[in-house]
């Protein structure tokens, strides 16, 4: 299939799962008449009707407890939350209805929340957060974080056939940024599975989203300077892939965490421990990080580009990693 | 609309309020003798409501109860032993000890949604659940519950609301006893009547003598029948009195005596008794024959309770996600492809006139209420 970009990758995943199964339906603001705030669903209204993709009023708890519903009812609704900022407004139905009711009631809750997420397109401090680590402390949800149009329409249909709720976090940047040419046929990426981007043999950098493309860009100026440094792409936050970080650790002996997301209580502290408590001994050097200010996301551009990681930034730190 | 409830019914009815109660007091001993672990919320008195609403529901239809609606889950068929083992957090209860009081679910049989102990998120739950039944064409009605209390939180208002403007199959049922913990309803809201708040949302509202199980019932099953027929939700305010303290542990001494003396004369099982005796559908005998298998139920199933094991440690690590050990189905009750490509463009009931375009004043007359939503009004009007 022609070059696809990652917003129509994540449409494609939609239409697709739409025509194969009556039982998923969209439903969120402005997802239907508008197509969506970044045109994600347009089109779908057309092709499926008002009955399955559904606007909705502005109110992301009702819009959620309507999706948990659905599911208790045998259906598979797919929520979008125009930016994922706006999850906070439903905190306590995904973090106490959705992401408990399998393990206390045995009742799955076959949901998918999605939407835009990351800085670095001056969206200002309510509309470029990387809220991903609420949920990867809750344990019954699914966070699924994908850096490639590939793996965003292959994700999305897991995560859609999935019968947990999954937490689908798109970074915006990405959105219209880069292109893949994509399989004509349905596939899957499966949830839980990090890749390895990009082989080396001096350092792994373990990252995701937007900042998979930061790492690969600065680990080619690293090239160049003879540092092979290794990326792995995470794809999903929780469940974590522990065997992938920990084979890539035990090859290169080094590691640096790079995340868009905000420094304490990140995903690198997590990494950090999972690789001290099972490979302490083959580390051969400090486990470093590269992550954004402990600040909310600031509007201007000096200071979000202050605030945000860098390949100039990740280069920095991997190049005192690898002569360390 | 004539009243269904035969001799035999309104036995039935009985049976289901005095099995709440009694079992309900059963457990207040258990947990005296440190046999319940944690929370034990009282219905005392409030039985009508549970009972008459969920007595209105077809076997297809769907319920979320709250923590006072044990007598909807009896009606629903759920057995005293689970309660109990649930309440005894044992191995042998629905959710294996996991999770405690009327916090468990059935999907696939009963219909029985959980709730959490979070007010209110079962409002637009159950509107995901009546928007799902009439996608399936399955014409299920969803009820679920909400107090006085409940009835101040943000989530009420947008379920509420997104019910209304999807004209969803929903019955809301507010319990107002009165007290939300140690606050009296005036300090929750300025209304006299909660019900008003339906006006905001442009549905239809009833009010009801809580403790009056055969006015619950009859109102309750007005409303369902508004619901199913696709004029939208109804809310149902059954007034009442909390009997006992927001839990055991809460002697509520801050409720004043006199209230609760006058409210103690408006118990609704005497008072359905009375009504049973006076319009003479039954008789003594009736009545000793329906209290003896209530107490022979319970003594059985308390023993089951007490003879079951607690679970074991390691099941707290188990079943975070659900790996395919349940499925997850939906009930078609029309034909799929109305709803596939490229028939999916099938016009939906709730389908706005003018396809959202702003309405002027000229054209008004085009999105003017269709004369059975009239009739429909008629049907499920305010009892004061």
């Amino acid at each position: 299939m022609a070059e696809t970009t990652y917003l129509e990758a994540i449409r494609q995943a939609l239409f697709e799962e739409m025509d194969r199964d009556p039982t998923v339906v969209l439903l969120g603001e402005d997802v239907g008449v508008y197509g969506g705030a970044f045109q994600v669903s347009k089109g779908l209204l057309e092709r499926f009707g008002w009955e399955r993709v559904i606007d909705t009023p502005i109110s992301e708890s009702a819009i959620v407890g309507a999706a948990v519903g659905m599911g208790c009812a045998g259906m598979r609704p797919v929520v979008e939350m125009q930016f994922i900022d706006f999850i906070a407004c439903c905190f306590n139905q995904v973090t106490n209805y959705a992401a408990k009711s399998h393990y206390l009631w045995g009742a799955p809750v076959p949901i998918v929340l999605r939407g835009p997420c990351g800085g670095g397109v001056h969206g200002g401090p309510f509309h470029s957060g990387n809220p991903e680590m609420y949920f990867v402390h809750t344990p019954g949800l699914k966070v699924v974080c994908p850096a490639t149009p590939y793996d965003a329409k292959g994700l999305l249909k897991s995560a859609i056939r999935d019968n947990n709720p999954v937490l689908f976090f798109e970074h915006k940047f990405l959105y219209r940024r880069i292109t893949e040419d994509l399989p004509e046929d349905d596939y899957t990426v499966p949830i839980g599975k990090a890749v390895v981007r990009r082989e080396g043999r001096d350092l792994t950098i373990i990252t995701y989203g937007a900042m998979m493309h930061t790492s690969l860009e600065a680990s080619g100026e690293l090239e160049k300077e003879g540092i092979q440094a290794e990326v792995i792409d995470l794809r999903t936050l929780l469940p974590l892939d522990r065997e992938t970080i920990l084979a890539s650790v035990a090859k290169t002996n080094k590691l640096l965490v790079v995340h868009e997301d905000t420094r304490t209580g990140g995903i690198a502290g997590e990494i950090a421990a999972i690789v001290t408590e099972s490979a302490f001994e083959d580390l051969d050097g400090p486990i470093r990080r590269v992550t954004s200010l402990d600040t909310p996301v600031p509007y201007s551009p000096p200071l979000e580009n202050y605030f945000l990681p860098n390949a100039a930034k990740v280069a920095v730190a991997a190049r005192e990693l690898a002569h360390y | 609309m004539p009243s269904p409830l035969t001799r035999e019914l309104h036995h039935e009815l009985y049976y289901f309020m005095r099995l709440d109660r009694e079992l309900e007091e059963q457990m207040a001993r258990l947990f005296r003798q440190n046999k319940i672990l944690g929370g034990l919320y009282s219905s005392y008195g409030q039985e009508a409501i549970s009972v008459g609403t969920a007595y209105a529901l077809g076997p297809d239809d769907w319920i979320a109860p709250m923590i006072r609606n044990i007598g909807a889950l009896l009606v629903r068929g759920v057995p005293p032993r689970d309660i109990l083992t649930q309440h005894m957090a044992r191995y042998t209860s629905p959710t294996q000890g996991k999770d405690g009081t009327s916090h468990f679910a059935d999907l696939k049989s009963r219909h029985i949604v959980a709730p959490i102990s979070m007010l209110g998120d079962l409002i637009p739950i159950m509107t995901g659940v009546a928007m799902a039944g009439r996608y399936l064409g399955q014409k299920i009605v969803a009820m679920t519950w909400i107090g006085d209390g409940g009835a101040s939180t943000g989530v009420f208002h947008e379920g509420l609301n997104l019910a209304a403007v999807q004209k969803a199959p929903l019955v809301l049922v507010v319990e107002n006893n009165g007290w939300a913990y140690g606050t009296p309803v005036q300090r929750q809201t300025s209304l006299k009547n909660l019900a008003d708040r339906a006006k905001a949302y442009g549905i239809e509202s009833a009010v009801v003598d809580g403790n009056d199980v055969v006015a619950v019932e009859r109102t309750a099953r007005e409303a369902v029948a508004h619901a199913r027929a696709g004029h939208g939700p109804v809310l149902i305010e059954a007034k009442t009195m909390r009997m006992r303290g927001h839990a055991q542990h809460d002697g509520a001494e801050y409720v004043p005596k006199e209230t609760l003396e006058a409210w103690k004369r408006k118990d609704p099982l005497d008072r359905y008794e009375k009504f049973l005796t006076d319009k003479k559908l039954w008789d003594a005998k009736t009545k000793k024959e329906i209290d003896a298998r209530i107490a022979r139920e319970i003594q059985t199933d308390v023993e089951f309770a007490e003879n079951s094991s607690f679970p074991p440690p390691e099941l707290a690590a188990r079943g975070v996600y659900c790996d395919g050990c349940h499925t997850v189905e939906a009930i078609w009750k029309r034909p799929m492809e109305e709803v596939m490509p490229p028939r999916s463009t099938v016009k939906a009931e709730w389908r706005i006139e003018s396809g959202g375009a702003p309405v002027s004043s000229a054209n008004k007359t085009a999105v003017k209420s269709k004369p059975e939503k009239k009739a429909s009004r008629d049907s499920v009007k305010a009892r004061r």
